[in-house]
């Protein structure tokens, strides 16, 4: 089974062999309101773990998306761009943003596991 | 003071209610020091009167284009606005509202900019327009940043027939931005060889060319080659069009491969003065939409599913995204955006082509009869409603000279390029719907009589 | 004889909820609903009669327009009637309070109109020879003169064309400054939280890299929190005042000095003037730069969102940084323009703009300046600040203060602490303003308070208007405590539109009319 980390920022990432696929979380989209547009990277680029590689936009919002890993990127997600409202509906499913070859897995560690991000919510 | 409703006892009821004992201790942050016992140093409240026989002594000190044969262009043309857009757009609820942020009551705003976004893409031959920008210089510097944007590259080609101002405004801009400009050498002989230079400096680094037709000398370009040459290069064509009233007669940017079209819309509905405000048009393909500056109209349902209007994509702008914005623009030029919709509204295709016809063949006619002065020589191959003349020795005098025989005759070339050769004896004259055979015939003996 | 002898019923008639009777055409009398002139308009019809033109030949060359441009042409009567009711889709100051913070939403006078349209200002173009021009640069000369007078500052660059692009001019003269004392590695500019969009948007416009600075718990910048964050590569603070929470920065002599002293630049936002004018002079505090919003301040009217005009006030340290071009008094009036003869220590750092500026916007500032005199701008600060006050104190009991019951400048700002729990939010809230007849005030905004609410009434209200204001919010604010939901969830329910989905217009954006596709297209 998959692992999924979290940041302090709201992104996730689900780890599975060398590939990670990030995202947002619940809480992020229900906090953005309606996603009306993603910019997502482009396969290749290079990130670096803290780097914005993604924007998202509600009606009055836009937000920066940090890679939670550095790593290059190999794909975004096509889907989106279409049908923003897939983050909304189904953040941590079909509304992945892009998938990372992970560079460095120590930096997993740095990473909030499922119940230290719900500890982390609850601070909020 | 009959602007201001509060007497000397509603101030002592309200200052009781606030549980102050004078005006001053709601002034309490001000250093004590720094708050002034007493009125500034300027003259004291006056009636309407008194304000109309002040103003109107400056404004009888100037020459109005309406009182004299009157043929000044160059990026702003006097041209007839009808009686009723004057009269609309002093209407109470445009006037004196805001930027339409709470659509449900700005209805006729947003409403009226959307019509003006139409109007603007079908004119420009684009597919989409923004809601205005302050005019049409800025609106180039704002063009030549959202290509930047667009490309990831930072150096701009501008041709060297731009109009001088438009060009200082980019110039300006991207020194400032540490960005790198190739600004060409204005060409009033030959327009194509301006052209073709601009060709030639397009490389791998180029974000986007500049171009503007009619350019400043008014000539008239074919904007298809180098569009493709541009384009084939990964930089984008920016169109600049300064008398918008030549695309009721001549191919739009966009159907020659324009990427952003920006145009000064003064032309339509809004009067010459002196320089402000004026009105922004601004346009590109669907495509770049995110990458625009400025307010945009959209079209949405509300809540019991009527058409109605927001504005939106505004992600893209300042309050939203701070230092990540597309542009700082807050502003547009809305009032004057009515004027111009309203105008063109009352235009339409019909009246639009007609009244550039009557421009076009005005500007002929002047041309033809300048044939009667040897000494002068039209530099134009082509031309919509104005063109360059070459007159014997210093232009600036004869204009002057003019001047003084009751003829404002046009722009000097050393007024908008004072330290380009080759130039200072050109003379940019236009002509439009409001010159009769009279003013022309005047314009000829004038100018026969100051060289 | 005869006579009407058939009389008339005078009752009310039957009672019940306007929507139970829908009308055939959608219209609610008065509001009548409008199409759109692409709908209406039709490619043959014009509404301007022009003579046709001579017969000359064409100097078009290849490039004649042939293809149909698609606009549509309406008579003058349908045009009035477009537009006439478009307009009555529209709030204006005209139509009630508009208490929109940070806007300076008052009376627009029509004499400034008036003068605005004379023309010997309207029907002046901008390259005439100056010595047909020389009223109007007079009245440039003499509008400078007032605002050097009037914020204690010795120069002014007229030329920008609104608030943001004003600030773009200041910190433009500023880089310049900096870049001919060989300082040009600064680049860090330090905003406030609670500052304007435009502040950062315009720092970042031109290659400096922006920095914020805290806001405090009282809701002003303490000059600690700036000295720690000076240094060395510090270009500018872009400071708001009065700032965007509506005080007063008490420290702004000692900020002023703190930047002095590490080499920066104290660039401010002036936005809020209006609370201060006749009161205090920004160079009296040690501004070095600062843009006069003419729209707001005075009052040039806002028109639906522009245009503007921003002219910035310099400090002696940056008075040789202008744009060009400016006006200079000799022998008679003369525009230095690109290439003109510079006198000593003038350094003009290039061009903001075609021409030189909003002269529109001058003449109508001009206008409210000698109509108001010294005495009345000073008075119209005071009533300015008072109005707010008084909003203040009438609603302090109900909603509550981020920062406390202390004096506001020319507007209160309000959180959203009072709507907690009664499902309200800030946005139903200012929604059902509309529905009393009122515009809203700014909402979320500065972004450094929950769920913002920032009032602002300007001068222009009487006692009376401000009364009923008052009274409606407080009915309102009740309403909400008491958890009646309704009333604010679906506001407003009387406008000419009910909310309208943003999400829609974002997601799947129509920016233009397009013509809708035959039946037999359609359907296939």
């Amino acid at each position: 089974m998959a692992t999924v980390k979290y940041t302090k920022d709201h992104e996730y990432i689900r780890i599975e062999g060398d590939t990670g696929t990030v995202g947002i979380s619940h809480y992020a989209q229900e906090q953005l309101g309606d996603v009306v547009f993603v910019e997502l990277p482009a396969a290749g680029k290079a990130v670096k773990k803290g780097d914005s590689a993604a924007v998202v936009e509600s009606v009055k919002a836009a937000s920066d998306i940090y890679s939670p890993v550095s790593g290059e990127v190999t794909a975004a997600n096509p889907d989106l761009e279409g049908a923003p409202a897939t983050v909304n509906d189904d953040p941590a499913g079909k509304g992945w943003f892009f998938k990372v070859k992970i560079a460095n897995p120590a930096e997993l560690d740095e990473l909030m596991d499922e119940a230290a991000y719900k500890a982390f919510l609850d601070t909020l | 003071m009959r602007y201001l409703p509060l007497t000397p006892q509603d101030r002592t009821d309200m200052l009781a209610k606030i549980g102050v004992a004078a005006v001053d201790d709601l002034f309490a942050n001000v250093p004590k020091s720094k708050l002034l016992k007493g009125p500034v140093n300027l003259p004291k409240a006056r009636g309407e009167l008194e304000v109309e026989r002040i103003l109107g002594a400056m404004a009888a000190e100037n020459i109005s284009a309406s009182e004299v044969p009157f043929f000044v262009g160059a990026g702003a043309y006097k041209h007839h606005v009808p009686a009723s857009v004057d009269h609309l757009i002093q209407r109470s609820e445009f006037l004196t509202s805001y930027t339409p942020y709470q659509p449900e009551i700005a209805q006729g705003t947003l409403q009226y900019l959307f019509e003006f976004q139409t109007q603007v893409a079908m004119l420009t031959g684009m597919e989409v327009a923004n809601a205005s920008m302050y005019d049409g210089s800025t609106g180039a510097a704002e063009a030549v940043l959202m290509a930047h944007r667009v490309t990831k590259r930072r150096k701009a080609i501008l041709a060297g027939n731009l109009h001088p101002h438009y060009r200082d405004t980019i110039e300006t801009l991207s020194r400032m931005a540490s960005d790198e400009l190739v600004s060409l050498t204005p060409n009033p002989e030959d327009a194509g060889a301006d052209l073709k230079a601009v060709a030639a400096a397009i490389d791998g680094e180029t974000s986007c060319i500049v171009i503007q037709t009619p350019d400043v000398f008014g000539n008239l370009h074919d904007l298809t080659a180098i569009a493709k040459k541009a384009q084939d290069a990964g930089a984008l064509l920016i169109a600049v069009v300064t008398e918008v009233v030549s695309l009721g007669a001549v191919t739009p940017p966009g159907a020659m491969g324009a990427d952003i079209v920006v145009a000064e819309g003064q032309s339509i509905g809004v009067g010459l003065n002196f320089g402000g405000p004026y009105v922004g048009l601004f346009a590109t393909k669907q495509k770049y939409v995110r990458q625009m500056p400025g307010r945009l109209c959209g079209e949405t349902v509300d809540a019991e599913g009527k058409r109605g209007f927001v504005l939106t994509l505004s992600t893209r702008e300042q309050h939203i995204r701070r230092e990540k914005a597309t542009s700082n623009i807050c502003t547009n030029s809305g009032l004057m955006c009515l004027a111009f919709t309203i105008h063109m509204a009352l235009l339409g295709e019909t009246g639009l082509r007609r009244l550039a016809a009557v421009n076009h063949a005005n500007a002929c006619d002047l041309a033809d009869r300048l044939a009667d002065l040897d000494e002068v020589e039209v530099l134009n191959k082509s031309f919509f409603n104005e063109f360059a003349i070459r007159v014997p020795g210093d232009a600036a005098k004869v204009v002057e000279k003019m001047a003084k025989k009751g003829v404002l005759a046009g722009v000097p070339g050393s007024r908008l390029w004072p330290k380009t050769k080759g130039v200072a004896d050109v003379i940019l004259v236009a002509n439009t719907e409001v010159n009769t055979d009279d003013d022309r015939a005047a314009f000829v003996a004038a100018l026969g009589a100051s060289i | 004889m005869s006579m009407n002898t058939q009389g008339r019923p005078t009752s009310a008639g039957a009672s019940g909820a306007a929507s139970a009777h829908p009308t055939f055409t959608g219209n609610k009398a008065l509001q009548i609903e409008e199409a759109l002139i692409f709908e209406i308009g039709r490619p043959e019809v014009t509404g301007v009669d022009i003579p046709a033109p001579k017969k000359v030949k064409s100097r078009l060359g290849k490039l004649a327009r042939d293809e149909a441009i698609g606009l549509p042409g309406l008579t003058e009567p349908e045009v009035m009637r477009h537009y006439v009711r478009l307009s009555q889709k529209n709030y204006g100051i005209d139509t009630g309070l508009f208490p929109l913070g940070s806007c300076t939403m008052k009376h627009n006078a029509r004499l400034n109109e008036k003068m605005a349209r004379l023309p010997g200002f309207g029907d002046v173009h901008p390259l005439q020879p100056a010595s047909t021009v020389q009223g109007a640069l007079q009245l440039i000369d003499t509008l400078a003169h007032y605002l050097k007078e009037l914020t204690g500052m010795p120069a002014v660059a007229m030329s920008p064309k609104a608030g943001a692009h004003g600030e773009l001019c200041g910190m433009m003269a500023i880089k310049a400054a900096l870049e001919a004392k060989g300082e040009g590695h600064r680049k860090i500019v330090l905003v406030p939280e609670s500052a304007h969009g435009t502040n950062p948007a315009t720092a970042a416009l031109i290659g400096f890299e922006v920095r914020s600075v805290p806001a405090n718990a009282d809701g002003t910048v303490h000059v600690s929190d700036v000295k720690a964050a000076l240094g060395p590569e510090v270009a500018a603070i872009m400071l708001t005042n009065p700032n965007t929470c509506g005080i007063f920065e008490k420290e702004i002599v000692e900020i002023a000095k703190a930047i002095h002293d590490a080499g920066a630049y104290f660039y401010c936002d002036g936005a809020n003037f209006n609370a201060i004018v006749g009161k205090a002079r920004p160079g009296d505090l040690g501004v070095d730069a600062m843009h006069i919003n003419l729209h707001k301040t005075f009052s040039t009217p806002h028109g639906g969102g522009g245009p503007g005009s921003g002219p910035v006030v310099l400090s002696e340290r940056l008075a040789a940084f202008v744009p060009y071009p400016f006006v200079r008094v000799g022998k008679g009036y003369a525009l230095v323009e690109e290439g003109g003869k510079l006198e000593k220590g003038e350094q003009p750092f290039g061009r903001m703009s075609a021409f030189h500026g909003q002269m529109g916007m001058f003449v109508r500032a001009m206008a409210y300046m000698l109509s108001h005199g010294a005495d009345g701008m000073r008075l119209a600060s005071e009533d300015a600040v008072l109005n707010a006050n008084y909003i203040r104190a009438s609603l302090a009991d109900l909603m509550s203060l981020p920062f406390g019951n202390q004096p506001c400048m020319h507007e209160a700002l309000f959180d959203d602490d009072w709507l907690k729990n009664t499902g309200v939010s800030t946005l139903d809230f200012a929604k059902a303003m509309i529905d009393e007849g009122y515009h809203p005030m700014t909402m979320y905004f500065p972004l450094v308070v929950h769920g913002a609410m920032l009032i602002e009434p300007t001068e222009s209200e009487s006692k009376a208007s401000l009364d009923l204001f008052i009274a409606a919010l407080r009915d309102l604010a009740m309403a909400a405590k008491r958890g009646d939901v309704d009333r604010f969830k679906g506001a407003p329910y009387h406008a000419p539109r009910r909310r309208l989905d943003e999400t829609r217009a974002a997601r799947t954006p129509i920016l233009r009319w397009t013509k809708p596709a035959p039946y037999a297209e359609a359907a296939e």
